[in-house]
This record gives structure tokens, sequence and C-alpha cells, in this order.
């Protein structure tokens, strides 16, 4: 393998690793945008999205209404923790609302284990099988489902750009996330927007949840712990609460866990997650409010 | 946040001895029955007091500088481990852990300069890693911590030459006795205590309060945070080492995301910024889990016999948190200390 094919199967593979993190972290970084919330248990969509197609597919009725059906479920399920949970705390100190979703996220991630138990089960026989084919040019080879995923992230990128640019409901949800108070008092619907931030984020979090178990190949409980503090840290280096720093940050993220691994003697590279939150740590070093984070002082 | 009990206030002195006097009480009650007492209760007493130790020192970080860390266990982690691999018999050693460095593999060392080294060490990495993260404002230095809790983790688990990595790690003797428990109790209400009714506590208030307001006034902020989390990463470590010398084993697993919810559950069902609030908060919470885990292992009642449900004790337990947060959302005692000397007042003929 020439160097220059080596620079673009790592690249491929960054670009897919990169677009699950940019598809949790977008989650992520629209309800803290709007609610100051770091939502602990988001990861645990991409989770739930799973076990639902893992149960569904038995019924016999096809990987495209199984898929539909499961990105359905979390969307609710966002919907959900949002009314129960996160409404009654809306408004209470940042922390507050952090722990709350940490309840959250050990609630569900502890019904799964209870009813279903903590051993990992098989998603090979759940996503169609095209996608394990890998397609080999030289000596570079790309299997689909990193194509599925690059190009699956993009398509849902230019909808989201469109819905939050073009729609009324979108211009709303930048105007709440500008100022939460102005917002509402020009006549925006807060909890519809807050809605829709969680149903737009969670149904992002679940299609995540398929791309990250058809790369694993197997689904468990605590399958969301990994992705989420991935996002985290993408959320964070891009500035949080911005949707483009988000993305940028998950890139910026993907890139050097997999040149960490390229780059890392062999003996090194199972210690490449540590890797992640050093270079967390030194971008707030460098930038304490993230990449693109604003630096706007506080008014006392 | 309520009104601050100035130091020089007998209602704090009352206070603080009060919350002594009941730590005191658990105690005695535990040890006079040392000898006959149910071997189980003695070790719910004992893993009570460590709990006791560690929201505490929690609460000196989290609850009066408004800095929250999610990754104290980290600290715990390096305690436990620092001080179990001092500790180790030459023998166990040479078994469990064959491929140590020369200098550690001959050494074997007491169990009260083992936690100490361990503290101090767990002091010294808080004292680093605080340096870029206590200028960092609320979300970022949660989630930094979070993610120093994952650096731990993850070298606990490749590092095998000294840890043994995913497996567990056994064979530490088991020093730890309700003696030495009941002593760092006293060490850490001291110290938190001590450091809360100080001008520099005052200091640590002024910045939870209002940030820039106590940089105005020429609070050092920076300064501030970071003693408050050093010290409290020196005492959760040692509270980290106790756990290790009396559970004897233990893997990097007992020190992740369960054991973190468990001892922030217990901080905020106590009320985040009361010394009090976190005795009552660790000992409510420990007694609840205990009750929990048993119906966990599952229950016979007569001739019906309920299978074990695993993860029963965590759904509750987080069921229990959302509630709080909603309804009494600064923990039953909120940042107030428990009034006593009205109680004290009548008891004691007045001169």
């Amino acid at each position: 393998m020439t160097f220059i094919e080596y620079l673009i199967q790592q690249t491929i593979n960054a670009l897919s690793l990169g677009s699950i993190y940019a598809l949790v972290a977008i989650g992520l970084a629209m309800v803290f945008g709007i609610l100051r919330l770091i939502n602990f248990a988001h990861g645990d969509l991409m989770m739930v999205a799973c076990y639902v197609a893992f149960f569904l597919i038995s019924s016999g009725i096809g990987f495209g209404p199984v898929f539909i059906l499961s990105i359905l479920a979390v969307t609710l399920l966002g919907i959900l923790m949002e009314r129960v949970a996160y409404r009654p705390v809306r408004g209470a100190p940042d922390v507050i609302m952090l722990l709350t979703s940490l309840a959250v996220s050990i609630f569900i991630q502890n019904i799964f284990i209870m009813f279903l138990s903590p051993v990992p089960r098989s998603f090979r026989n759940i996503t169609p099988s095209f996608l394990d084919i890998v397609n080999k040019w030289g000596a570079v080879g790309i299997s689909n489902i990193n194509i599925v995923t690059i190009v699956i992230t993009a398509i849902l990128f230019i909808l989201l750009t469109l819905f939050v640019t073009k729609t009324r409901l979108g211009t709303s949800m930048r105007a709440t996330s500008e100022n939460l108070i102005a917002a509402q008092l020009i006549g925006v619907h807060i909890d519809r927007v807050i809605l829709t931030a969680f149903a737009i984020g969670s149904a992002m979090a679940g299609i995540a949840g398929f791309l990250w178990a058809a790369r694993l190949g197997k689904i468990d409980p605590l399958m969301g712990f990994i992705p989420l503090l991935k996002a985290f840290v993408a959320a964070v280096i891009g500035g949080f609460g911005s949707l483009g720093g988000a993305v940028i940050g998950a890139y910026v993220l993907g890139f050097a866990e997999i040149f960490l691994i390229g780059f890392l003697p062999p003996s090194l590279s199972s210690y490449r997650d540590a890797f992640v939150f050093v270079l967390l740590i030194l971008v707030l070093l460098i930038r304490p409010n993230g990449i693109l984070g604003s630096t706007e002082r506080e008014k006392v | 946040m309520s009104e601050f009990i100035p130091s020089s206030s007998p209602k704090a002195r009352w206070t603080t001895a009060v919350a002594l006097l009941v730590v005191s009480a658990l105690f005695v009650f535990g040890i006079n029955a040392y000898g006959k007492i149910n071997p189980y209760l003695l070790r719910v007493i004992i893993v009570m007091g460590i709990n006791i130790i560690l929201v505490l020192s929690l609460n000196l970080s989290n609850g009066f500088t408004g800095v929250f860390s999610l990754g104290h266990v980290g600290f715990m982690a390096i305690g436990a481990y620092v001080s179990s691999i001092l500790t180790l018999t030459l023998n166990t050693k040479a078994l469990n852990l064959p491929d140590l460095p020369a200098w550690l593999a001959h050494v074997q060392m007491g169990f009260l300069p083992a936690l100490l080294i361990a503290a101090t060490l767990a002091a010294m990495i808080a004292f680093l890693i605080g340096i870029p993260l206590m200028r960092l404002s609320g979300h970022y230095v949660s989630i930094a911590t979070l993610g120093f809790l994952v650096i731990v983790h993850i070298i606990l688990i490749n590092w095998t030459q000294f840890t043994r990595g995913a497996r567990t790690f056994s064979g530490v003797l088991q020093y730890t006795n309700i003696w030495w428990v009941y002593l760092w109790i006293l060490i850490t209400i001291y110290i938190v205590w001590r450091i809360v009714n100080s001008p520099y506590g005052r200091a640590l208030l002024a910045v939870r309060e209002n940030e820039i307001a106590a940089y105005a006034i020429g609070v050092n902020v920076l300064r501030s945070r970071l003693l408050a989390f050093v010290v409290s990463a020196f005492l959760t470590a040692i509270g980290g080492g106790l756990l290790a010398h009396y559970l004897t084993s233990f893997s990097p697993a007992s020190f992740y995301f369960t054991a973190t919810f468990n001892i922030i559950i217990m901080l905020v069902v106590g009320g985040i910024g009361s010394i009090n609030g976190s005795i009552l908060g660790a000992v409510l919470v420990t007694l609840l889990s205990e009750i929990l885990r048993n119906a966990e292992l599952g229950i016979t009642l007569g001739t019906i016999k309920i299978p074990p449900v695993y993860g029963l004790s965590q759904i509750i337990l987080s069921i229990a948190f959302i509630l709080i947060v909603i309804f009494r959302r600064k923990g039953l005692l909120g940042d107030s200390e428990i009034d006593w000397s009205g109680v004290f007042i009548k008891l004691i003929p007045k001169n």
C-alpha cells in the first residue's frame, strides 16, 4: 500500500467515524443550545433504536419498515423523556439538569439490563447484508457501511440546514437558542420548539445507533456510552451549543482518532480513548469555549 | 442560598459538634457491639462510614465551589489501587503482579503510610489537571472531569503490569476496620468544616454565588477552586483506599459510572453544600441501596421465591433521584445545616 492509498483509506475511515459522532453531537448541541441541558440519556436513544429493531425484525416485515418504526420509537422516547423528566426541572441550575439526565440514562440502561439482560446480542442479521461488502480499489478497501454512513450523514445535514434556515419552526428554534426569554416574548411557542429539538435529536441519535451497531455487529444496554462521550467531546471542542461547531468537532475527533491509531505504536493503541480526552483538555486549554464557541463575556 | 453560619457563632459550633456526635453515636453503637454484632450489620456501617467520607469530600469540591466534578471516582480509584499495591504482601505480589518493577516488587508498607502516599499522589494529579480545568465554567468542567474518569479507567484496564487490567485485583489485606473509618470521618469533617468556615471558605462561597462579583472584590477564583479540588481529591483517595482495604478485591469496574452516580445521589439527596446533609445523604442512600441490593439478589417470601432482578436497585435509585430534584430540588437540607442548638440548650442547664 502506497502512502497515498493509506491516506485515502484512513480519510474515508475518519470521515465515516466522524459522521457518526456528528449525528450524535448535533442532537446534543441542539438541546444544549436551547435549554443549557447536557443530555446524558442521548446515547441511550442509540441503544433503544437498535433493540427495537432487534425485536421487530423477527416479525418479518423487512428492514425498511423496521428501521422506520425504530426511529419513530426513539423519537417518541425522546419526547417522552423531555415531557416527564426535563420539563419539570427546566430553569433549574445547570448542574441539576445535568444530573437529572444522568439519572434518566441510568434508568433506561438498567430497565434494559433488568428485562433483557446485559449480554450483548448480535446485530449481524438485522442490517442488510450488502453493508458488509468491501469494495476494493487497488489496495484501498472501503466497506459499504462506510459509504452509507457518510452519504446518509451528508443528506441529513442538508435537510437539517434547510429546516433551520428556511422553515418557520427552524427560525423559531434559532431564535430560542439565541435568547429563550426574548423568543418567548415575541410569541415563539417554546414548548413546541423544545419538543422539535428533542424529536430531531432523538431521530438522529437513532440513525447513528444503527450505523454504530452495524460497524460493531453487536448491541448491548451500555453501547451508547462511548459514542455519547465522544459526542460530548466533539460538541465541547466545537463550542457547545453551535450546530456547525458540533459537526466540525465531530470530524476533528474522527480524524484525530483514526490517525492516532495509525501513528501510535500498537502497544499504545488501546489507550486511544484516553488520548481523545487529552485532546479535549488541550483544546480547552487554548480555547476555553471551544473552536467556534462565542467569546462573549458574561454581563454583570 | 440561605444565610451563612459565621464560624464564630455558637450555632456553627453546635452544628458541627452535633454532626460529630451523630457520627460518633453511630459508631459507638457499632463498636459496642463489635464482638457480638452481626457481621452483616458491621459491614453496612463500615460501608456507610466510607460513603460519608466520599460524599463529604465531593461536597467540598462540588457543593462549596460550584465546580461540579464528575470525575472524583477517578481519585478514589487512584487511592484504592496505589495503596493496595503498596500494602500487598511480597508473596501475593509475586503471585498476582509478577511483572512489577523491582523497586515496587520488594516493598510492603503499613496501612497508614500507604494511604497517605496514595492520597498525596491523587492530590498531586488533581493539582496538575486542576490548573487547566478550574478555569473552565460549569458544563465544560463537568465534561472534562468526566474525561479524567475515563482516562483513569482506561489506564487501569490497560496497565496490566500494575493493575491486573480488567481482572479482579485481589489478595489485599483487610486493614480497614471501624476504627480507621471513624478516625478518617472525624478528620474529614474537621477539614471540611475548617475550610468552609475560614476566610478562604468564604471566598469559595462567594465564587460559587457570583464568580464575577467575587473576582471584583479581589478573590483569586482559580486558586480558591484549585485548593478545594486538591484537598477534596486527597480525601476522596483516602476513601478509595479504605474501601479497597475493606473489600480486599475489586476491579476497574468498581470505580466507574455506577459508583459516580451513587455518590452523587448521596450528595444531592442530602443537599449540595451542607455538611450535615452529606452525612444524612450517605446514611440514607447506603441503607436504601443495601435493602435494594438484597431485593435484587432475590427474596424468599414463605414459599414464594422471587428470582434475582439485576438492575432493580439502580432503577429505583434513579427514580428516587428524579423525584427529589423535581419536588425537593435542594435536597433534604438544602445548603443549610441542621440547627441542633435548640435541642441542646434544653438539655444543658443554664448557668
